[in-house]
């Protein structure tokens, strides 16, 4: 499509996720809608292409999940990991409304599988998308099309002119002219900022450089530093993001779920000095991956390198970039680029500290730990005794950021002097408004999915 | 073995094999995440359980211009030809009519003359119908042949497939459920029962599948119509020509409608879909062979309609040379590829039933 002659009731920016549900509720509703995604078609759908899940309540069996999983239960789930830092009535809406969503997006285009290999434990409570995201997006993209949803790819939103209590125009970028557009409402689904290195290492400080983003290159905050310039309300904490620890040849942007690592419950893991500085035992993985980013960000040069033996490498996944791997503890020192008698007197001291490992047990808690060591290692703590000796990198991996538009139940933004008639926001880019900090898995696509229809048809109604 | 190509394809099931995003959409995923490392040997199978629906390829958050450039369906496409070329035997006969459409058309001229040459120097020693063109025992003593020595070299090259991919002694419940599999192309409709990617890109649409069964349906009634013929003409001393209410003719009539229009549909599906999803090297090839079984279809229920004109003789030869091509070109082409699939289907049941036993 060239540029959009057409008057548009509704413009929505972004083409993940959260826009793509905003914009089908809006064209259903009969709104004419247009899409300004700044990525290029190959890689349109923003971090929603990487997911593999949402997560939904159900009262009982849904779809591909088994038994049942309360409003109550999903919430304690969440606050478990926000530490409170919620907003609980908009916490409450997303998690009700998760149940309607899962036939609406069938409805959609989505299908879903059982659970995948090795994510047993989310059978119940996330429900897997056939073929992953990028299946998803695809899907909501056809869905759209027959909706009537025009599309513009490579089109990069610069700016939102706020008057007052409405938002008069949308700039964007195309093919190197800047456009100009008057849609009756806009809706925002841009995602966060964090592949902005400046805007992350501004927030995060000069460690920040060396994190690696693992979804789209494309949320950059543009729309979003925008609105914040103008005085739209805000919500969250700018220093704060989403980060994991990550296999640290992973690529700087899009490396996605491949370039996760299983191996630390099983390992030691050491800095560029190659001393240990954390409890690689400390619970099962899932629960400890978000963790380790901000262990491994306050480290020397923003690495670490995990370490087992032989007889552990076939107890977690496998991961995309195959490990080091040497006969000789020196010789995977002189690989990794550590001190070499520093790691071998590391390893020896670790050796030395552990017990009895009778009881260990790869999927549990198992207590096999180590005594007297500082830091320790409560659980798996086995002696890395069995050539040949395997090495991987960490580093920093950010999800998303937190930082964003601050909304109300009906997905509408504001400024202190009141709502903003035409504005709403949707998925990643509001995010904060219920996440303060931690992460749910599967939480990402259900704000995105419940909000991502509300606002549609918010604007759809006051557009019609 | 074109070790590059399994090495590419190894690569690619690696970086899957840490994802599995795809796990629902085909047997490929299940059988390739039961693997940590992989043999030239499984990536052969993996290869050969792959139908080409593309579904993984669209869905791939890691196709070009990602730095991973997944592309798995070309990939296993490209080893799955290079392993039927391998196993074939004469190997050379195989590197040349998978990838060349041209010398499959010249193939069926060879053939065409072959069958003109027989019913003039043979002719008939005074039968009926088509018998008057060509005696029976002149058709068998060229067909009998023409049969046989192909599914010699199709018996010889699973053997080959079937040590390579380490198979086990095949149980009769190995046979029924990949039968059951392959007869309902349960794996052309995708995990979700929508289909392939194949003529519209990511859209599901199950033409495909379809188009598929018209083939394999088709060809089977074929096959079947002969067969019965056979049997009526040793059995019960019943000769051809026979009624438009007899076995041979229905079958032979249906299976021919469906073949004729089956292979025209199947290449201009083909023209629609992306050929860099395939084996691009391939696609004269596969043409080539959709058009040479189309052409057999058509060349039948032409001669059927025809049959008491004139341009009779003419058209049996020209019949039966395509039908003689086919057969003995049925190793060395696309038709082939139903023999390994349906081996792979086999092996994949020996590897289900291994993990349920350990379970
Ligand atoms: C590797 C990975 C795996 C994940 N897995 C899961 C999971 O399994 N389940 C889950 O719930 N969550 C998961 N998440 C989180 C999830 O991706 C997000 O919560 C969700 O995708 C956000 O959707 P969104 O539509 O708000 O943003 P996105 O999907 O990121 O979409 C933002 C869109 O805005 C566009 N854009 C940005 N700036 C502009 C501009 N200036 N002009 C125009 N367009 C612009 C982008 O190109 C993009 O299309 C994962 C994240 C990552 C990185
Ligand atoms: S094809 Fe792509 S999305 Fe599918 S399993 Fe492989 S890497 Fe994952
Ligand atoms: S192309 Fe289809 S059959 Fe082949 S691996 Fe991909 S999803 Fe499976």
């Amino acid at each position: 499509m060239a540029t959009p002659k057409e008057a548009y009731d509704i413009a929505v920016i972004g083409g993940g996720n959260a826009a793509l549900c905003a914009a089908m509720t809006a064209a259903e509703a009969g709104a004419r809608v247009l899409i300004l995604e700044t990525a290029p078609k190959p890689y349109r759908g923003g971090n929603s292409r990487h997911t593999r899940n949402f997560r939904c309540m159900h009262s009982g069996p849904l779809g591909p999940l088994v038994e049942a999983y309360s409003e109550d239960e999903y919430l304690s789930d969440l606050l478990k990991v926000t530490g409170g830092k919620t907003d609980e009535h908009l916490a409450r809406l997303a998690i009700r409304t998760s149940e309607e969503c899962l036939p609406w997006m069938e409805e959609h285009g989505v299908r879903f599988q059982p659970s995948l290999s090795g994510t047993l434990s989310l059978a119940r409570t996330n429900a897997f998308f056939m073929g992953g995201g990028k299946s998803l997006v695809n899907a909501y993209y056809r869905t759209a099309a027959g909706l009537g949803v025009d599309v513009l790819y490579e089109a990069a939103v610069t700016h939102l002119e706020l008057n007052s209590d409405q938002i008069e125009w949308v700039d964007y970028t195309y093919e190197g002219q800047s456009q100009r557009i008057t849609p009756k409402a806009v809706i925002v689904a841009s995602g966060g900022f964090q592949a902005d290195t400046d805007w992350l290492t501004r927030a995060w400080g000069e460690p920040a450089k060396n994190f690696l983003i693992r979804g789209t290159p494309y949320n950059r905050g543009v729309v979003l530093s925008d609105l914040l310039d103008q005085g739209v309300e805000s919500v969250g904490d700018p220093t704060q993001c989403h980060a994991v620890a990550i296999d640290g040849r992973a690529p700087k942007f899009d490396g996605g779920i491949v370039t996760r690592l299983d191996c630390v419950p099983f390992s030691i893991v050491v800095n560029k000095d190659a001393e240990r500085f954390y409890d690689e035992g400390e619970d099962v993985w899932p629960k400890r991956y978000a963790i380790w980013g901000r262990l491994v960000a306050a480290q020397p040069d923003q690495v670490g390198y995990a370490i087992i033996d032989a007889k552990s490498l076939n107890l977690f996944m496998p991961s995309v970039f195959p490990p080091l791997k040497a006969d000789r503890l020196d010789e995977l020192a002189g690989m990794m680029d550590l001190p070499a008698e520093k790691l071998k007197a590391t390893v020896s001291a670790f050796n030395a500290a552990c017990g009895d490992i009778s009881g260990f047990h790869p999927t549990e808690l198992d207590g096999v730990t180590t005594s007297g060591l500082i830091p320790p290692k409560t659980n798996w703590a086995r002696p890395i005794t069995e050539p040949p000796f395997y090495g991987y990198s960490l580093r920093t991996g950010v999800t998303f950021t937190y930082l964003g538009l601050k909304v109300d139940e009906t997905a509408q933004c504001s400024t202190p002097s009141g709502k903003i008639k035409n504005l709403w926001a949707a998925g990643e880019t509001m995010a904060g408004s219920i996440l303060g900090q931690g992460y749910l898995a599967g939480f990402g696509m259900t704000i995105g999915t419940v909000f991502g229809r509300i606002a549609g048809r918010e604007a759809a109604a006051y557009a019609n | 073995m074109q070790t590059d190509l399994i090495q590419e394809a190894r690569r690619q099931a690696e970086i899957c094999n840490a994802c599995r995003y795809c796990e629902g959409y085909c047997s490929v995923f299940p059988s390739l995440h039961a693997e940590r490392a992989f043999s030239d040997g499984d990536i052969t199978q993996l290869a050969n359980l792959c139908h080409n629906c593309r579904g993984c390829y669209y869905a791939c958050q890691y196709t070009a211009p990602h730095a991973f450039d997944l592309n798995l369906p070309k990939a296993l496409a490209e080893v799955r030809r290079d392993s039927w070329e391998r196993f074939t035997w004469p190997q050379p006969l195989a590197r040349r009519f998978h990838t060349h459409g041209g010398a499959i058309a010249l193939a069926l001229v060879v053939g065409f003359a072959l069958l003109f040459w027989a019913t003039r120097a043979i002719g008939s020693s005074g039968g009926e119908g088509f018998y008057a063109v060509l005696s029976h025992n002149a058709m068998v003593a060229i067909f009998a042949p023409a049969f046989l020595l192909p599914l010699f070299s199709i018996a010889f090259s699973l053997r080959r497939y079937w040590a390579e991919v380490n198979g086990k002694p095949i149980q009769m419940s190995d046979l029924t459920v990949a039968l059951k599999r392959a007869g309902k192309m349960q794996d052309l409709a995708a995990g979700h029962g929508e289909g392939c990617n194949f003529e519209d890109e990511d859209r599901f649409s199950q033409a495909r599948r379809h188009i598929h069964h018209a083939i394999m349906y088709g060809f089977l009634l074929c096959f079947a119509s002969t067969s019965v013929a056979t049997v009526m003409h040793y059995g019960f001393g019943l000769h051809a020509p026979y009624g438009f209410w007899s076995l041979p003719k229905l079958f032979g009539i249906s299976g021919g409608v469906l073949l004729t229009l089956g292979c025209g549909a199947m290449a201009l599906l083909k023209q629609k879909s992306d050929r860099d999803l395939g084996d691009p090297s391939a696609w004269g090839g596969d043409i080539g062979f959709i058009l040479l079984l189309g052409f057999v279809g058509l060349s039948g229920l032409v001669l059927y309609a025809l049959g008491s004109t004139p341009l009779m003789p003419a058209l049996l030869a020209i019949h039966l040379g395509s039908v003689l091509t086919f057969f003995l070109l049925t190793p060395y082409t696309k038709m082939a590829h139903g023999f390994y699939r349906l081996a792979a289907l086999v092996r994949d049941a020996q590897r289900k039933r291994d993990v349920s036993m350990v379970r």
